[in-house]
């Protein structure tokens, strides 16, 4: 049977720390099970969340520690996550979303988080002002379980 | 994120297991790289079969253990058989470049 939920929302914020990484994917995975997403689709979010999350730490508060938002929104079958920060910005975003463009070679960064995020998600928003910050959106479906193999 | 070595013949194997992810891979470069100069082998073979988890800054761990062992002449390659982990090591070209094995005596054998 199909799972589908009117709506909720959640945010959490937390200090921009590598640690809090698996602590961010975690708890948006844990809010998308609502929706009975597959290991799949679930694994897709995690990923996603990380890359982003990842992003808002390493780039935007590249000279210093900042906060980070992640919200969440299930509508239906979809849910909408959003991850900002307030960091120093992209200065080209569409530069920055290229496959193994990286700024930061010297820390093996392969280039690939926002490859990641388009591939694992249905829809990616990327918006980013110099030294205010930046919010990516994203959009996933989960399909519903008559749809499964 | 935990890790263990073992040595056979001149590879050195490395066993990942847990979550890799930016904040784990930093400390994990560190380690191996440590260990692969200090023992003197030119052979890697990471094996990915427990990661529970990797995003894209495990791409970027295995590109650059790939140049260290290109350095070194040697040769890198990867034992997993999650499909979700094979699908962020195709999606990132690294297939094209590491071979990938279904376990540890294939990899030896190449």
């Amino acid at each position: 049977m199909e799972k589908s939920i009117d709506k909720n929302y959640m945010k959490l914020e937390f200090l921009s720390k590598s640690s809090n990484e698996s602590f961010a994917r975690v708890v948006v995975a844990a809010f998308a099970s609502q929706l009975d997403p597959t290991i799949e689709e679930i694994s897709d979010i995690k990923t996603a969340v990380s890359e982003a999350v990842t992003n808002a730490i390493i780039h935007g508060y590249e000279y210093g520690e900042g906060m980070v938002v992640v919200e969440a929104k299930l509508e239906g079958n979809r849910i909408e996550i959003t991850i900002e920060d307030f960091g120093r910005g992209i200065e080209d975003v569409q530069k920055a979303m290229e496959p193994f463009y990286t700024s930061k070679p010297d820390l093996e960064r392969s280039g690939m988080g926002f490859t990641v995020m388009e591939t694992f998600m249905d829809e990616l928003v990327v918006k980013s002002e110099l030294n205010k910050g930046t919010k990516v959106k994203m959009i996933k479906e989960i399909k519903s379980q008559s749809n499964r193999e | 994120m935990q890790m263990d070595y073992d040595i056979v013949d001149d590879y050195l194997i490395v066993k990942l297991s847990g979550e890799l992810d930016h904040h784990t891979s930093e400390s994990l470069r560190r380690k191996i790289d440590r260990y692969y100069s200090s023992k003197n082998l030119s052979n890697l073979i990471l094996d990915l079969r427990d990661l529970k988890f990797m995003d894209s800054s495990g791409i970027g761990l295995i590109m650059g253990r790939y140049k260290m062992c290109k350095d070194k002449k040697g040769n890198i390659s990867i034992v997993s058989t999650s499909p979700y982990i094979n699908r962020m090591l195709k999606m990132s070209g690294i297939y094209q470049i590491v071979d990938v094995f279904s376990d540890i005596d294939e990899a030896i054998k190449g």
